[in-house]
C-alpha cells in the first residue's frame, strides 16, 4: 500500500476544505483500502468523513426517507420504517456482503464503490479502466463468467452496489455538496456508463461529496422487494439481482419498476420487463414473461450465458416475492 | 489385495516419507520408507523377545473376537475395547481449545523474536522465459532493507531427465507466473513491500499454456523441453518417475491386473463415461510462513509446517548443517492440508536471508502466493467398468489425464483399484505439464478426483442393472466396516424411502446418494517419545510430533492418561520441537497411527520404573501395583491405595523418564480405512444452486482415540468436500498466464450458510496391529467421498448426472440444458 496523508474531520465544511485534487473521501474504508492494498489506486491524502455527525442518521417523513450516507447498511436495513415502506432497500442493505462488512459499510460508500471485474483490479493487467493502454477488455476474450451480459460491449465490467438496486428502482436522488454549493442527481442519472466515460462510472466530481440520499415515499399500493443470486450464500459478489417496485391495486398491477443489479455495467432498469407487467394482474406466469422480456436484449459472452437464466429467476421470483406471492428465495444470497 | 498395491501407493508417492526435495542432493531414505509394509513378526532368533497376547480384534457390530498375537515383553498388556476403558475411546474437548479461541496460541505468523526482520518473497511476472538480468540495487538502497537474496534454486517443480535439455543460465528458469525469485528481509513489512517494488526483473518470454486441454496439443508450447520428473512430499503427491513423454503429456503409469478384454466380452452389462474436475488450492487459513533465527551455534527455524522432522532434514541438507544444530519448532499450526512439508522456497529463502543479516527472519506467503505455491491437480478421467447381471464386477478401465502444473501427481486410479473387488483392471493416468504452480499433496492425493468419477460411475451402474446403489455396494465390496457403515446409512437415514431420479414436479427437486472412500494403513517409524514423571507426581509427554490443529496434543494426552488412570487434563504434552525425541510428518494419516503406540509404550514403561522404584518401600512387589483413578492400588489388598503424588514423592530421584519408539505392526497385512457418506441436497433447476442439506457418515479408523477429535476431523472433511464439489475452482487467464482469484472472495470457500446438517457414526475396528490400535482419520474423511456423493444425490434429484466440478450455477445450469447454446445432460428419468 502507498503512503499517504489522513485526516480526520468533523463537519462537511471541514471536508470540503479538505477536499483538494489529490484527496479522497474515506467512509467505511472497505473497498478503498482493498483497492489500495491491491495497488489499484494510491491516493496521496485521506479524508476521513466518519466522524462528521451531520451525515449520520435516518429521517422518515412525509415526503419520503432521507439518509445520511454515513448510515450504514446494517442501520438501514434494521430500520422499522425503511422495513415497513422500502421494504427492497431494507432488503438490499440487509443482505449485501456479510455481518462483519455491513457494520462499516456506509450507504454513500456501497453507492461509491468501485466495479468488479478481476481485470480491473488486478495490478498484472493493464486496462483503459484504469487509464492503460490496452485497447480491448481483457473479460470479452478472457474469463468472463462472472461479467456483463447486458451493453457489455464496451467495458465489461459489474457494479455490484446492492442498495443502488432499489435506490434506483424508487427513484431516489442524491444530494452532492462542494464548495460551489449543492446539486441534486436523481439515481438514473447518478451512474455513467462505460461508453459515456471509461474512467468514471459516476457523475460525482472531484471535491464533491454525497451530504444526503432522498426516496420520496411511495405511493399507496406500493410492494417491494429484492433479491440477490451468487454461487454461495455466505460472503458472496452478486451474480444476479433484481429490485422490484409494484404499485398496486389488489392484484393488478398499475405500475412497475424493475431494476437489475450486476446485468451491465452500471445498475439498469428493466424497461421491457416493467412494460410486461404494467396493467397486468400479477401472476405466476406474467412475473416469467416480464423476466423473459428482460434478458431479450442481453448479449452474453463465451462464459455467461447462464447469467441470463439466473436473471430471469431473480426477476419473477422477486416479482413474486414483492406481489406477496412467494416466500424469499433459499437461493438468494446473503 | 495384493501387496504390490501397497507398493504402487508408495511409488504414486501416497505415503509418507518420499522426499519433499529441496535440492538436488539425494534424498535420505527415511526409515518410514522401509517400513511401511511391516516386516513379519520376528521369528523366535530374532528382534525383541516377545510375548504372547489376546488382542480384542474385529468390529463390535460383528460380534467382537480375539486375536493372538506377538508383542515384545516390553510393551503393555492388550487394551480392551474402547467401551471397557476410562479415557480412550471416551470424547475430550480439544487440549487446546480455549488457547486457540482466547487468541493465545502461538502460530508461527504471531513469532516475534527480539530485532526480527520481515521478508517478503518477490515471484515471477512471467508464466514462462527466461530471466535475463535482475536489478536489486534500488531495493538494497532503499533505507530500512537488510538484505535482498536472490533465489539460486527453486523446489517444487519437476526437473529435466537430462539438464543438458536447456542452456544453463545463471538465474531458474521461469517456468508460472508467480515462482519465486528474490526475498527482500527489511525492519518492516512495509518496507519489503516497498522494495518488493523495485527489484528489476528483465525476462526473455516464452510461450506458454496453462490449459489441460491445450497443453495435450501436439503444437502446444513445451513447459519442459524433455521428460522431467517431480518428486512427491512427505504428504504424497508427485508422480511417477521414468515413465513415456511427449509433449506435455508425461505418462502413462499404465497398471493391469487380469485380462480387461476378456472381463468386459464377459459382462452383461458395461457403463462408459467420462469426468471433469477442477484445480483446487489448499487455502489454509495461516499461509506458507518460517520465522528462521539463523545462529552460529544453532539455528532456530519456527515453522508453519506438518513435520517437522522434514523441515529439520531439508535444513540440513540444504545447507549442509548437522541436523544437531537445526531446530524445528511448531506450537500451533493454522492448516497444511498436504502442502507444507519441507522448507519449500519460502523456507530456504528465510534461512538464506537470516544467515545474510544475522538477525531473525520472518517470512510469510500472502494469500495470492499461497494460492499459486501448491494445488490439487484437476483431471479428465474416462471410465469403463463391466458387469455381471447380478452386480459382479467384470473389468474396469480408468483413463486419467490431469495438471499438476510445473509439478507431476494427478493420478486418479486410487479408488478404481482399491475400492471393490474386480479380477480384471486397467488404469492409464498422465501427468499433462502446464505453466502453472505445481500440484502438491492435498488431503487424500488423488482421490477425491478419483472418487467422483468411479462412484459415480457405480451409481450408473446400478442405474443400468436396476439395483440399489447400497445393494450393489454390497454386491462388490467384500470390506467388513464399509458393510457395516453402509447398514448404518440404511438404518439411519432416509435411504428407504429414496425416491425414482427427477421424482419432484417443481423447480426445486431433492434427492440423496451416497458414495464412499477408502485409504490406506501406512505407519511412519520415526516416531519416538519420552515419559516423566516428576517427584510432585506430575507426568509429561516429549515428542518432536506436531499437531497440525487435527487434536494431536489431545489424543495423546487421552494416551498417557489411561495408563496412569488421571485426567487427560492433568498430562502436559510438550510437542513439536525437535529438541525431543524424532515425532513422524503428518501426511498419509500416519499420526495417531504412529506415534500412539510409541505415547503408550513409553507411559507404561515410566510407570513400571515408578513401580519398581517405590515398590521396595511400600513393601510389595512392583507386579502388585497398579494405577487407576489417580490413585496407585494394590492389587492383593483393595484397602490399601495411595494418590499417585505420595508415590512419587517417595522416588529417590527428581524425576524417572522413559522414552519408546514405534516397533513393526504385529502382523503384516494390507489394511484400509473409510467411510460411507450419505448426502441429501435439493438442486434449484432455475438458479444452478445446490443445496446440501443433511450428510450422515459412517467412518472407521481402528480404534478412536478422541471420537471428539476424530468427529472434528470429519466434520472438516464433509465441508472441505462440500466446498470441492460446489465452489472451489482456480481460475487462470488463459491469455497471460495469471491465476484470476488468487484471493478469498474470488476463490470460494464453503461459508457458514453452506453447513448442512452433519451426523457421524464412529464404526470401530480392531485390527490388532499395535499396542493402541489407533489410527489415522484425516484423508478418508470426507473429502474424498462428497463430491461424488453429492453427484449421486443430484443425479437422483434430476436425472442429470453432473460430469464436472464444481456444481456452480454456471456448470449447474449448462447440464441441465438451460444455457442458451449448452445442449445440457441427458436426463435419465
Ligand atoms: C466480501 C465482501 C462482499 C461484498 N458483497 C457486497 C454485496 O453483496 N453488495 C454490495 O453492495 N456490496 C458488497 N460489498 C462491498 C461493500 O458493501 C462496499 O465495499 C462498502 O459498502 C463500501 O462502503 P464504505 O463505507 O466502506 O466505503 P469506502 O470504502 O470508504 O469508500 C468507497 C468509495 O466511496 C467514496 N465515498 C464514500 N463516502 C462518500 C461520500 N459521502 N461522498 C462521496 N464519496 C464517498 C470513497 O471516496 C471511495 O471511493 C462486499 C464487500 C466485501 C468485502
Amino acid at each position: 500500500m502507498n503512503k499517504f496523508a489522513y485526516v480526520d474531520c468533523k463537519t462537511v465544511d471541514e471536508t470540503l476544505a479538505q477536499l483538494g485534487p489529490d484527496a479522497t473521501i474515506k467512509a467505511g474504508g472497505i473497498d478503498l483500502l482493498d483497492l489500495m492494498k491491491d495497488g489499484i489506486v494510491a491516493p496521496p491524502k485521506l479524508v476521513n468523513i466518519r466522524n462528521v455527525s451531520s451525515l449520520r442518521g435516518i429521517t422518515a417523513a412525509p415526503d419520503g426517507l432521507r439518509i445520511g450516507p454515513l448510515s450504514t447498511l446494517t442501520e438501514i436495513s434494521v430500520h422499522p420504517e425503511v422495513q415497513l415502506r422500502y421494504a427492497a432497500l431494507s432488503d438490499a442493505a440487509g443482505h449485501a456482503a456479510t455481518p462483519q462488512v455491513r457494520n462499516m459499510a456506509t450507504l454513500g460508500g456501497n453507492i461509491m464503490q468501485r466495479p468488479r471485474c478481476w481485470y480491473f483490479r488486478s495490478t498484472d493487467f493493464d486496462c483503459k479502466k484504469k487509464g492503460g493502454t490496452s485497447q480491448d477488455c481483457h473479460a470479452h476474450e478472457g474469463e468472463n463468467q462472472y461479467h456483463a451480459v447486458i451493453n457489455n460491449g464496451t467495458c465489461a465490467m459489474v457494479h455490484p452496489s446492492s442498495t443502488a438496486v432499489p435506490l434506483l428502482a424508487m427513484n431516489a436522488e442524491v444530494e452532492l455538496t462542494s464548495k460551489r454549493g449543492k446539486r441534486t442527481v436523481p439515481m438514473s442519472g447518478f451512474y455513467v456508463p462505460p461508453e459515456k466515460s471509461l474512467i468514471n462510472e459516476t457523475v460525482v466530481q472531484p471535491g464533491e461529496i454525497i451530504t444526503s440520499i432522498f426516496v420520496p415515499a411511495p405511493e399507496p399500493g406500493t410492494r417491494s422487494a429484492y433479491q440477490k443470486y451468487g454461487e454461495k450464500e455466505s460472503f458472496d459478489w452478486p451474480l444476479a439481482d433484481a429490485g422490484v417496485v409494484l404499485v398496486m391495486a389488489g392484484q393488478h398491477c398499475r405500475q412497475a419498476r424493475v431494476v437489475l443489479g450486476v446485468a451491465a455495467p452500471t445498475p439498469m432498469r428493466a424497461t421491457a420487463a416493467e412494460a410486461v407487467l404494467t396493467g397486468k394482474t400479477i401472476d405466476e406466469a406474467t412475473a416469467r414473461a416480464a423476466a423473459k422480456a428482460a434478458m431479450q436484449e442481453a448479449t452474453p459472452l463465451s462464459q455467461n450465458g447462464y447469467k441470463t437464466q439466473l436473471f430471469q429467476t431473480a426477476i419473477y421470483r422477486t416479482v413474486l416475492l414483492a406481489a406477496g406471492q412467494m416466500q424469499r428465495d433459499p437461493s438468494a444470497i446473503g | 489385495m495384493p501387496l504390490e498395491i501397497i507398493t504402487q501407493e508408495q511409488e504414486q508417492g501416497a505415503q509418507p516419507g518420499a522426499k519433499k526435495v529441496p535440492n538436488a542432493a539425494k534424498p535420505e531414505p527415511q526409515a518410514v520408507h522401509q517400513d511401511v509394509a511391516a516386516p513379519p513378526v520376528a521369528s523366535k532368533d530374532s528382534g525383541p523377545p516377545k510375548r504372547s497376547e489376546s488382542f480384542v480384534f474385529g468390529i463390535p457390530q460383528n460380534g467382537l473376537t480375539s486375536k493372538q498375537r506377538e508383542v515384545p515383553v516390553d510393551e503393555p498388556p492388550p487394551l480392551a475395547r474402547n467401551a471397557d476403558l476410562r479415557y480412550i475411546g471416551k470424547p475430550t474437548a480439544r487440549y487446546d481449545g480455549p488457547a486457540k479461541a482466547m487468541g493465545k496460541g502461538k502460530y508461527t505468523a504471531d513469532v516475534q523474536l527480539p530485532g526480527m526482520l520481515y521478508a517478503r518473497m518477490v515471484d515471477a511476472s512471467v508464466p514462462h522465459g527466461r530471466i535475463v538480468s535482475i536489478d536489486t540495487a534500488a531495493a538494497e538502497k532503499l533505507p530500512g532493507v537488510r538484505a535482498v537474496y536472490v533465489v539460486q534454486h527453486t523446489y517444487g517443480l519437476a526437473e529435466l531427465r537430462d539438464p543438458k535439455q536447456e542452456t544453463p543460465s545463471r538465474y531458474p528458469l521461469i517456468r508460472y507466473a508467480g515462482q519465486p525469485i528474490a526475498g527482500i528481509a527489511a525492519v518492516s513489512p512495509q518496507i519489503a513491500d516497498d522494495a518488493a517494488k523495485l527489484i528489476k526483473v528483465q525476462y526473455d518470454p516464452m510461450p506458454f499454456v496453462v490449459d489441460r486441454t491445450e497443453a495435450r496439443a501436439a503444437d502446444a508450447p513445451a513447459v519442459f523441453p524433455g521428460p522431467a520428473d517431480a518428486a512427491g512430499s512427505a504428504g504424497g503427491g508427485g508422480g511417477p518417475k521414468g515413465v513415456p513423454q511427449v509433449g506435455n503429456v508425461h505418462g502413462p503409469q499404465r497398471k493391469q491386473t487380469g485380462d480387461p478384454a476378456a472381463g468386459f466380452a464377459a459382462a452383461d452389462v458395461v457403463v462408459e463415461s467420462e469426468y471433469f474436475t477442477q484445480v483446487q488450492t489448499h487455502s489454509a487459513l495461516e499461509t506458507h510462513g518460517f520465522v528462521v533465527d539463523w545462529k552460529p551455534d544453532e539455528v532456530t527455524v519456527y515453522a508453519s509446517t506438518q513435520g517437522t522432522s522434514s523441515v529439520r532434514n531439508d535444513m540440513a541438507d540444504v545447507f549442509k548443517l548437522p541436523k544437531s544444530q537445526v531446530r524445528v519448532i511448531t506450537e500451533f499450526m493454522g492448516g497444511g492440508f498436504g502442502a507444507k512439508f519441507g522448507i519449500g522456497n519460502e523456507g530456504a529463502v528465510a534461512a538464506n536471508l537470516s544467515r545474510m543479516t544475522n538477525a531473525p527472519v520472518k517470512l510469510m506467503l500472502d494469500r495470492r502466493q499461497e494460492h499459486i505455491v501448491s494445488n490439487r491437480p484437476d483431471s479428465h478421467q474416462k471410465l469403463k467398468i463391466g458387469a455381471k447381471r447380478d452386480g459382479t464386477l467384470t473389468a474396469i478401465e480408468l483413463t486419467s489425464y490431469g495438471t499438476a502444473g510445473v509439478g507431476t501427481g494427478a493420478g486418479t486410479a486410487g479408488p478404481a483399484t482399491n475400492l471393490y473387488t474386480c479380477p480384471n483392471l486397467l488404469t492409464e493416468e498422465y501427468d499433462v505439464f502446464t505453466n502453472a504452480g505445481p500440484g502438491a499433496a492435498f488431503r487424500a492425493p488423488g482421490h477425491p478426483q478419483g472418487c467422483f468419477a468411479f462412484e459415480q460411475a457405480i451409481d450408473e451402474l446400478a442405474v443400468k442393472l436396476a439395483m440399489d446403489p447400497i445393494a450393489l455396494r454390497d454386491k462388490i465390496d467384500e470390506n467388513q466396516a464399509r458393510r457395516v457403515e453402509r447398514q448404518l446409512i440404511v438404518e439411519r437415514t432416509n435411504w428407504r424411502n429414496r425416491r425414482p431420479a427427477g421424482s419432484d414436479a417443481g423447480p426445486i427437486k431433492r434427492g440423496m446418494g451416497v458414495a464412499q472412500s477408502v485409504w490406506y494403513r501406512f505407519v511412519s517409524m520415526n516416531s519416538s517419545c519420552e515419559v516423566r514423571v516428576s517427584r510432585d507426581g506430575s507426568v509429561e509427554l516429549m515428542s518432536a510430533v506436531q499437531d497440525l490443529g487435527t487434536g494431536t496434543k489431545t489424543m495423546l494426552a487421552i494416551v498417557v492418561a489411561e495408563e496412569f488412570g488421571i485426567p487427560p487434563g492433568q498430562v502436559v504434552i510438550r510437542i513439536g520441537d525437535t529438541r525431543f525425541p524424532v515425532g513422524p510428518d503428518s501426511g498419509g494419516s500416519v499420526t495417531a497411527g504412529s506415534i500412539t503406540p510409541a505415547v503408550r509404550n513409553a507411559a507404561y514403561q515410566a510407570k513400571q520404573q515408578l513401580f519398581a522404584a517405590v515398590a521396595p518401600q511400600l513393601g510389595t512387589t512392583p507386579d502388585n501395583l497398579h494405577l487407576a483413578e489417580g490413585r496407585v492400588l494394590f492389587k492383593n489388598d483393595p484397602s490399601r491405595s495411595y494418590t499417585l503424588k505420595q508415590i512419587t514423592g517417595k522416588l529417590p530421584t527428581d524425576e524417572i523418564s522413559a522414552r519408546a519408539t514405534r516397533g513393526p505392526e504385529y502382523a503384516k497385512e494390507k489394511l484400509t480405512y473409510g467411510g460411507v457418506d450419505y448426502v441429501e441436497l435439493a438442486v434449484d433447476t432455475e438458479t444452478g444452486r445446490v443445496h446440501v442439506e443433511k450428510v450422515f457418515g459412517a467412518h472407521d479408523c481402528g480404534r478412536p482415540i478422541n471420537p471428539t477429535g476424530v468427529i472434528s476431523q470429519i466434520n472438516g472433511g464433509i465441508l472441505q468436500g462440500i466446498s470441492y464439489a460446489l465452489f472451489e475452482q482456480r481460475i487462470m487467464d488463459r491469455k497471460t498466464g495469471y491465476m484470476l482469484n488468487a484471493n478469498l472472495d474470488n476463490y470460494k470457500i464453503l461459508g457458514a450458510r453452506e453447513v448442512p446438517e452433519i451426523e457421524i457414526e464412529l464404526v470401530e475396528n480392531y485390527i490388532a496391529q499395535s499396542s493402541t490400535d489407533a489410527a489415522g482419520i484425516g484423508e478418508s474423511a470426507g473429502i474424498i467421498t462428497l463430491a461424488a456423493a453429492i453427484g449421486n444425490a443430484f443425479f437422483n434429484a434430476t436425472g442429470v448426472r453432473m460430469r464436472s466440478i464444481p456444481m456452480t450455477p454456471a456448470n449447474v445450469l449448462a447440464a441441465l440444458g438451460k444455457v442458451p447454446g449448452q445442449p445440457g445432460q441427458e436426463v435419465q428419468a
